[in-house]
Order: C-alpha cells, then structure tokens, then sequence
C-alpha cells in the first residue's frame, strides 16, 4: 500500500500544490523535461528516418570508409551524454534546491519532522 | 580465416575446461555473496529494495547489469558481424531510451513508489484492478525475456562448450546439454533471488557488469591495436571481408531492404521504423530496470545512478561496434554463420582469432575464447536474475498482497510469498524456454520492448503529469497496449507464414510487420486517453499529493 497519511493531510498538499512556491518548482522541472524530450525525440526519429529514406545520403563518405550514417549514429551517442550531463547540472542547480526547500517545510509541519513512512 | 577455424577444432577441450572452471569460479563467488546479503536480508525493504542503502555508482553498475544482456553482448555484436551498420542501430535506440527514463521515469519513481512499478500506477487508483493489471503485464514482459535469455544460454552452451550434433559432452549429446544448462541456469538464478533477494541480485550484476566491461574493453583495445587504431581501415576491412563492400557500412542490408516489390519495400521501412520506436520507448517501462530505481535512498541517487548507467552502457554500445566490425574483419561472415546461423557466436569467436594472434596461439585463442564464453554466462545469468526478481515482487507484492489479502499481509508474509513466486516463475521460465528452443532470440526482446513500451509506459506518464488520469484509464491503457502488441506480434509473419516463422510450415499471419510498436503503442496512448475520459473518476486531492510527492520527494519510502 501507499503511504497512509491522515486526512487533514489531503488539504496540506493542495495547499502545497496551489503555492506560488511549488508552482515555480513544477515550472522548473517541466519547461526542462518536457521541451528535451521532445528535442532529443524528434533528432533520433530524424536519425531513424534518415536511416529508412535517404539512403543515399546517409552512404556519402566523409573521411576514408567512414560515412554519413556512421558519424549520425556517433552523434546520437554524443547527444545522449550532453544531454544526460546538461539535465544534472540543470537539476543539481535549479530544480533540487526548490525541492529541498519544499520538503523541508513540509518535514517541518509534521511537528517533530518525523518522515510519514516505517522506512 | 581458415586457421582460426580449424583452431577451433583443436583446442576445444582446452577452452571447454577453462570455460566450465572460469564459470564455476563466477558462480562460487556470486553464490558466497549472495548468501552474505542474506543475512543482512531481515525486512521487506532489504528483499524487494535491497534497504535502499545503494550508492548511484553501485546502482549504475547494476543498472548496466541488468541492461546488457545476451542480446545486447551477443545479439549485437552478430547482428553487426553479419549485416554491418544495421545492427548498430540497435545499440543507438537502446541508448538513447535511456534519457526517457532519465528526464522523465526515474526521480518521480523513485520519490512516489516503494517496490514496484504499480505502486505509482495505483497510487490515486482503485488499487486492485490496477495491481492486477500492472502485476499481468509484469510477468508478460518478464517472461518473453527471460525465455529469451535463457534460450541464448541453451544455444550458447553447445557452441562454447564444443558440442556438436554427433559429438558427446559428459555422455550427453547436444540436445541433452542444452536443457541441461537451461535447468542449470534456471536453477541458479531461483537460488540468486529466493536466498539473495535485491541486496544478492544487486551485488551479482554489478560484478557481472564489471566482467562483461572488462572483457569488452580488451577485445575492443585489441581490434583496435590490430588496425593501428585507425578506424577508417578497420571499416574498410570488415567490409571487404563481409563480401558486400561498401553496402556493409550503409543501412539497408537486415532493415529498411529496397526491393522490386513497391509493398515489400513500403513495409520493410516501416518495420525498421516500428523496431526503431520500441527499443527507444521500451526502456522506461521495463519492470525490471523500474525496481532498480528503488534501492538507492533518495531521488537525487536515483538520477546519478542513471547517469552512471547511460556512460557505462553507451560505452559499451560502443566497444561492440568495434566487436561487431572486428569480427567480421577479423573472423569473416563464414566463419561466424557457419556456426550460428544468428550470428550470436561472432563474440566469442572474435575472442578466440585474437587470442590466436595476440596471446600466443592457440593456448591464448583457447583462453581468450573460455574467458569471453564465461562472461557471456555471467551476462545471461545475472539477467534472469534481475528478471525473476522483478516478477515475483510484482506477485508477492501487487497480486499478493494488495489483490488477494487487500493490504493486511504481513511484511513477513510479503516476502515468503515473494520467494514462492520466485520459485514458480523460475520453473515456468525453465520449462517455456525447454519447449521453445527454436525460438528466435531477437524476436523474443524486441516484444518484450514493444510490450513494454505499449502496456507500461503510456500507464506510468499518464499517471505521473496527467491530472485526469483514473482507473478506467490505467486499465484501458495497460490492457490496451499489452493486448494489442501480443496480438500483433502473433499475427505477424514472425510466427507464421514465412520461412523464417516459428511456424514455417503454416499462415495465419495478417500483419505485415514483425515489431508491433508502431500501432501497438499508440493504441497504447489512446486506449489511455479514450479510458480516463469515459469514465467520471477524477481524485484531484490524490494527484495533488502525487505530484507534491514525486516532485519534492516529501514522504518518500
């Protein structure tokens, strides 16, 4: 089962949920995730089409047998890393100090600032 | 390419007993930690969630564990050996999902579930029938792969271990060997998770994970010493020895083939773009890699350890690119299809050709050759492990405990039934993957993943960033998807009506595709969509807390 929280605890979090605090948190977190994915979404699904329709294209040596495809396929790796090390650095400095904050008030609230689960 | 080949002959039995012993030293490792985590295996938390005490590096390897399986180590590797730039399309689209679980999974997992994936399904659901759904396609997608990992380890064991239709191994033939090391197999695995629970599991991939690096990185750096580090020549050599020059380097040659037929065409590409959809969609809603969000203490852990898992596993994609070009360089198409007509064995083989002329003949092509082989087991061992794991704490847990006793089972209760689970998919799995040895391996992930991607994934960010999602919803969407993607795929002329199908001699088949992603995970999303709006269910005080939770991570477990 999910955590049990007493009743009174539903109006808590709407509270939360309605405050300019939190909102500004949602914000932060989902104008990042949201625009990324659709970003990185769309370059591989370019990659995978390039890949079915332009055939030609894609066969077009660069630099000795190394072609078109090969160094796509490469970049798809090195969007990936950027990606995923641009999104920690992101969080680690925008979106987790929001949260942290949050939290803590929330923790504060419970009185003794005892976690609401056995573990 | 003649020499390696006839190598192959002679130092069988050197590479065979060197293969067996390097094995049984992995097992008798994993076994004597498996049974140290058990007795620091008290509550459920430690069972299903190893106590949560992982660190992001520790879970990032275990990640990379649970990821890199035989297909990913063997299936690539041949896939590329055999038909070039093609099978490196696999390794980008098994990459790449990686950020789907990154931005949008892992975190939120983390901060609102406890074990499993249901528990953020369920949480402002009616919790039975979501349970039972989540619990249902659990086990669908747990056994496609598992069967087909432990199918790869019965073809394996007769190539590695030198059993050839004919030739005996221990008086058994090969057929005898092969079931033999699936019960084998099967059998461990069991032993792993009843008496390791997660903190086991957990320590068995990450030593496999550091193994199959290991072992990966020196082929690679031994390929690429071969060719003066000078990729260009490598790719070039590979393609002449492939026999189809330069096509060998460009897509086309497995996905996306233009033929004379205007139909034939149409539907290759389609295929190549429904197989490119699920392996980036599948990732996320594997259960499996969702439980392993779970044993680390807080979210931001979680988040590393993704991170640690995306630089070890693209690193790995990229070491196979080097294996897979290397083997078909270094090794020749003939060569590997003479021995596996899949091409799964092109690994190990390359192991053995650089031995050959690395380590100091044939001796080194024997030990080289033993050492990839054992990994190789590891890989498929600690797989089904993770697999099993995932399964039986979706049962004991979901079914179990939420279902059938509505939330009044002891923790104690929880986990005996968890071990139970455990026993009985095991011994499912072994006795599927006994009867279904002709199957093909590939075929078996790819629907794990187009399952994946079609029953999970539209249920998990429905339920995380959709405020109107309800039951009705998460049932539509779960059943939707897992029965469309089932459906499809048993239509298709994968199972019938080719003569590659499981079935060659019959037609049943309808669907032209053999992945099923294209339409199945969009029936996925919709049936989601069309569920939640005709029903009248709407807990906006449940998806506050949800979203309070899972963004905060107040009140995580």
């Amino acid at each position: 089962m999910t955590t049990e929280v007493p009743s009174s605890s539903t109006e808590r979090y709407r509270a939360v949920q309605d405050s300019a605090e939190f909102g500004r948190l949602r914000h932060t977190a989902r104008s990042f995730v949201f625009p990324m994915t659709v970003a990185f979404f769309l370059w591989y699904a370019l990659y995978v089409l390039l890949s079915a329709y332009a055939r030609g294209f894609m066969s077009a040596k660069i630099i000795g047998n190394i072609n078109v495809a090969l160094i796509l396929g490469l970049l798809q790796f090195v969007s990936t890393f950027l990606i995923a090390w641009y999104y920690s650095r992101y969080a680690a400095r925008k979106i987790d100090p929001l949260a942290d904050k949050i939290r803590a008030e929330l923790s504060a609230g419970d009185g003794d600032g005892v976690k609401n689960s056995e573990d | 390419m003649e020499p390696h080949f006839l190598a192959a002959e002679v130092s069988t039995s050197t590479s065979r007993g060197l293969t067996i012993t390097l094995f049984l030293v992995f097992v008798a490792v994993t076994l004597a930690i498996t049974i140290w985590a058990s007795r620091q295996t008290k509550t459920a938390t430690d069972f299903y969630a190893g106590g949560r005490q992982f660190s992001g590096f520790q879970n990032g390897m275990a990640i990379g564990g649970d990821y890199m399986s035989a297909a990913s180590f063997l299936g690539i590797a041949g896939l590329i050996a055999l038909y070039g730039y093609d099978g490196f399309l696999y390794s980008i689209g098994f990459l790449v999902a990686w950020l789907v679980a990154l931005l949008l999974v892992a975190e939120y997992l983390r901060n609102s579930g406890r074990y499993t994936m249901a528990d953020v399904l369920a949480f402002r659901m009616r919790q039975r029938p979501v349970r039972t759904a989540a619990s249902a396609s659990t086990i669908v997608v747990s056994i496609f792969y598992l069967i087909a990992q432990m199918v790869g380890a019965g073809a394996l064991v007769s190539l590695l271990l030198g059993i050839k239709p004919g030739a005996t191994f221990l008086g058994m033939d090969a057929g005898t060997a092969k079931v033999a090391t699936i019960i084998l197999v099967g059998a461990l695995m069991i032993v792993y998770v009843i008496v390791g629970g997660m903190k086991g599991t957990t320590y068995v991939q990450i030593v496999k994970a550091f193994m199959l690096m290991t072992g990966a990185l020196v082929m690679t750096l031994l390929v690429l010493a071969h060719y003066k580090f000078n990729l260009s020549q490598l790719l070039g050599d590979a393609a002449a020895q492939s026999g189809k020059g330069d096509a060998f380097l460009e897509p086309g040659l497995r996905y996306g083939i233009e033929s004379a037929s205007a139909s034939a065409t149409f539907y290759s590409k389609m295929d190549l773009l429904s197989l490119g959809i699920a392996l980036v969609l599948g990732t996320a809603g594997l259960p499996h890699i969702l439980t392993r969000f779970y044993t680390v203490p807080t979210s931001k852990i979680a988040r590393k350890s993704v991170l640690w898992a995306i630089g070890i596993i693209g690193t790995f994609y990229l070491f196979t690119l080097a294996l897979g070009f290397g083997a078909a360089a270094l090794v020749g198409g003939k060569a590997i299809t003479a021995q596996d007509k899949a091409g799964n064995t092109a690994a190990p083989q390359l192991a053995q050709a650089l031995g050959v002329d690395y380590l100091g003949g044939e001796t080194g092509g024997a030990i080289l050759l033993a050492v990839i082989a054992a990994v190789a087991f590891a890989t498929i061992l600690a797989v089904v492990a993770g697999l099993t794991l995932a399964s039986s704490s979706s049962v004991a847990h979901d079914f179990y405990a939420n279902v059938i006793r509505r939330g009044s089972a002891s923790e104690r209760d929880e986990v005996r039934v968890a071990r139970i689970s455990a026993l009985v998919i095991g011994a499912v799995a072994i006795a599927l993957s006994i009867f279904a040895q002709s199957l093909n391996v590939a075929f078996l992930v790819a629907l794990a993943f187009a399952v994946a991607a079609s029953a999970n994934l539209p249920a998990i960010l429905y339920s995380l960033f959709w405020r109107r999602f309800n039951t009705s919803g998460a049932l539509w969407s779960i059943y939707g998807g897992l029965i469309a993607a089932v459906v499809l795929v048993f239509f298709s002329p994968v199972v019938s009506g080719s003569p590659t199908a499981m079935f060659p001699d019959s037609d049943w088949h309808w669907f032209p595709l053999s992945n099923p992603g294209i339409i199945s995970i969009p029936i996925g999303f919709l049936c989601g969509w069309i569920g939640t709006v005709i029903s009248k269910e709407d807990d906006t005080a449940k998806y506050a807390e949800l979203e309070v939770r899972s963004l905060t991570g107040y009140g995580a477990h």
